[in-house]
């Protein structure tokens, strides 16, 4: 089975057509094709196969048709992965390096825990995004989702970078995610549009973006609009508001002894 | 606010004996000793013993001694004084009561009320001191069956990995950060000796110990702290932590204090911010999530690395094990009702949570009812204290036992159980450089190896005394095991027979 459909082992250009392949012997093939020297996978008719990514260890190049499984690049050290439609849950699940970019939807919690890297997705996502993204030093992963996003955005958020769009909100429409940020204790989140108080995790401070903001939001929209074909200019002339944690300890005072 | 708590210890100074050399200033990292500037003598604070016998165990003229403070409360079975104290410490600050270690209270110890059988006339006993004795335990999925090819007799069937260890005692999962560097090497060269494993807890592998991987086993937790390739390439297998025996169902915080500058670097979390592991895994709401983030790990060490799960022992845990080892689990570590920890809110480590001895006995019998016992390796933990609490876990179906308090006993720990505040005098539940320096990692090894064969030694003991030479003869054999004082239903649960039966 593996030879049948390994076309070019040991080219720099593979192609691999996923169709009816459990997501082991996927992965499995994947993890050939870069080890005979694959610098860019193209992956035809992927359905749901998971974990697409993980354990590669080098920067090779993914392109996806189709809809890859969950866990799509979990634990993820390197590979820049295009994705031709839409992901589903755990893109990006614990992410150290690497590039994830969705022409589509994703699912939930988008780069949960990631430690590093970027993902651009193109319209929303779900629940959960960026949950406990951390960062250390220059380890620091940027998410910028195109579209808006559902509940506990930003949740626990410990570090990097969380731009959200919102251009798929019609005229007049408001990002509709509640307890954003709750819990958050680093890192920082742009939203583009605005929201209600209420909507706000109680450990989340509001803020205009100062021009180093600013600049940053130049370089992440700029990346996005290239990738997706669309107005950075445009994009930016709408206002961001920041969204900050108020404590690096939000849950000092809880205990005695 | 002037603080109602009364004083818990009183520090007792044999004048007479006192030369005032400040050994127990220096020793004390609570400050309950002091050098008063005025007099030129050597006094105590009261107030500030945790009674962890460091000042008594260095002081050169044997003239210190603690004693509990005589000071009681009228005798009321309700109204004791820990509760009125701990509404005290409530009123004074509106907050949790937080503490160390693992569950002091009252709660039936099943393993004192199991006995070991031993061998009498109709079964010759074995001398384990002139006879080879087997306690070499290899831990892993099996499979169902084995096929062989007939022309080489060579092993056809593919054996998922197997970990291993020389005895069936490893250590429990403690991590950097609640527990120091030192104490975390002293486990780690302990374990690479005795050829047994460690866990490093959800804290990161600090660089330094890398070298120990073939005897390491990495956690994966909710906080995903320090997790990345090189962290699950580095390790002999993978453990996800669902629960903790002192603290079921909710996460942790190690605080901002804790967070050193090499805690910091071995979490990869900035100094001085708290650690907050939330209390699920945000991608594990069901048993088919939990197979996700283990096919997860396995295919982010290619199939190469067994994978454990620990939860605590509550109470469907037969049913949710069950679903564990059918979600892909190689191992499963159960961690009972007496489960020690660095730091949890008291109230739920003396209240939830089911003992390990009724929780191991449940999920053995549910797994063998099923058919999939031989699919997963079980870890039992919590509370055990010694090799005769080892032995007892074996017959009652356990593979292995991991140890936490008992080989932080062993590196020095008194069991004073004020782990949360980061002083440990003794330099085990501390990142204070000025403190984890007194563990010597050399010594800490040895007296850690010591341990390990002490307890060997006397399992191989009662093993010889059953008329067993292999550990793996007494796995699940409860018929080894009698219970005295238990009911008809606890005797039902733990599947053993009333002594005399």
């Amino acid at each position: 089975m593996t030879k049948k459909l390994a076309k070019g082992r040991g080219d720099r250009q593979v192609k691999i057509d996923a169709l009816g392949l459990p997501y082991r012997e996927l992965n499995a093939l994947l993890r050939e094709a870069v080890a005979g020297g694959a610098e860019s996978i193209e992956l035809t008719n992927v359905y749901g196969q998971r974990y697409i990514g993980t354990d590669l260890m080098k920067p090779v190049r993914l392109d996806i048709h189709g809809t890859p499984g969950n866990d799509l690049g979990a634990f993820m050290e390197g590979p820049r992965i295009t994705v031709h439609g839409n992901g589903q849950d755990g893109i990006a699940n614990t992410m150290n390096e690497g590039e994830i970019i969705v022409h589509g939807h994703a699912g939930d919690i988008l780069a949960m825990s990631a430690r590093g890297g970027r993902v651009f997705v193109r319209d929303d996502v779900g629940y959960r995004a960026a949950i406990h993204m951390k960062e250390y030093g220059e380890k620091k992963p940027l998410v910028v989702v195109g579209g808006t996003a559902q509940d506990f955005l930003g949740e626990y958020m410990a570090g990097g970078v969380l731009v959200v769009l919102g251009l798929t909100l019609k005229e007049g429409e408001r990002h509709r995610a509640s307890y954003i940020g709750t819990g958050m204790h680093g890192g920082v989140i742009f939203l583009r549009g605005a929201v209600e108080k209420h909507q706000l995790g109680k450990e989340v401070g509001v803020a205009e973006p100062d021009e180093a903001d600013r600049k940053l939001l130049r370089t992440l929209v700029g990346q996005y609009a290239e990738y997706f074909d669309r107005d950075a200019e445009e994009i930016l002339k709408k206002d961001f508001i920041k969204l900050f944690p108020l404590y690096l300890r939000p849950y000092g005072r809880l205990y005695v002894y | 606010m002037k603080t109602f708590l009364p004083n818990k210890f009183i520090i007792e100074r044999n004048h007479g004996r006192c030369i005032h050399c400040q050994v127990c200033v220096n020793q004390c990292s609570y400050e309950a000793h002091y050098l008063d500037p005025f007099s030129g003598e050597v006094k105590s604070r009261d107030r500030n013993c945790t009674n962890c016998h460091r000042c008594v165990a260095f002081c050169p003229t044997e003239a210190l001694a603690i004693r509990c403070s005589p000071l009681d409360y009228v005798p009321n079975r309700n109204w004791t004084g820990e509760v009125i104290e701990d509404i005290i410490k409530q009123s004074e600050s509106g907050a949790m009561v937080l503490t160390g270690m693992g569950n002091d209270k009252d709660h039936p110890i099943y393993w004192d009320k199991l006995l070991l059988n031993a061998s009498q006339v109709t079964n010759p006993s074995i001398d384990p001191l002139r006879e080879p004795m087997e306690l070499r335990t290899t831990l892993g999925r099996k499979p169902d069956r084995l096929a062989y090819d007939k022309a080489t007799g060579r092993l056809i069937t593919k054996l998922a990995p197997q970990l291993t260890i020389n005895t069936p005692i490893i250590f429990a999962a403690m991590s950097y950060g609640a527990i120091s560097l030192t104490a975390h090497e002293s486990l780690a060269r302990a374990a690479s000796i005795a050829g047994t494993l460690y866990n490093t807890g959800e804290g990161g592998l600090h660089k330094s110990l890398y070298k120990y991987g073939a005897n390491t086993i990495v956690q994966v937790a909710s906080g995903r702290f320090g997790v990345h390739p090189e962290y699950l390439d580095a390790a002999a297998a993978i453990e996800i932590k669902i629960g903790q025996g002192a603290k079921p169902g909710i996460g942790g915080h190690l605080p901002g204090e804790k967070v050193s500058a090499e805690v910091s670097v071995t979490r990869m979390i900035p100094m001085g911010t708290d650690a907050l592991s939330p209390a699920p895994h945000h991608d594990i709401y069901s048993i088919e999530d939990l197979a996700q983030l283990i096919y997860a790990l396995k295919e982010a060490t290619n199939y190469t690395k067994p994978v454990i799960v620990k939860i605590s022992a509550v109470h469907n845990a037969a049913a949710i094990a069950s679903g564990m080892v059918r979600a892909g689990a190689d191992m499963i570590c159960l961690d009972g009702l007496r489960g020690s920890t660095g730091a949890a809110p008291k109230i739920i480590r003396d209240n939830v949570g089911i003992p390990i001895e009724l929780a191991l006995a449940a999920v053995d019998t549910r797994l063998r009812q099923e058919g999939i016992r031989n699919q997963t390796s079980i870890i039992a933990s919590g509370g055990i204290r010694n090799s005769g609490d080892v032995i007892k876990a074996i017959a009652l179906g356990a593979d292995a036992v991991a140890i936490g308090t008992a080989a932080l006993v062993a590196l020095g720990c008194t069991v004073c159980q004020m782990c949360h505040t980061g002083k440990c005098p003794w330099g085990i539940a501390t990142t204070n450089l000025a403190l984890t320096k007194r563990i010597n990692p050399d010594i800490g090894t040895q007296r850690l190896v010591n341990l390990l064969r002490g307890w060997s030694l006397e399992i191989e003991d009662m093993l010889g005394g059953m008329g067993i030479n292999a550990l793996e003869s007494l796995r699940g054999n409860r018929l080894h095991l009698r219970g005295v004082g238990l009911t008809d239903t606890e005797l039902e649960i733990l599947g053993v027979k009333m002594a005399g039966a």
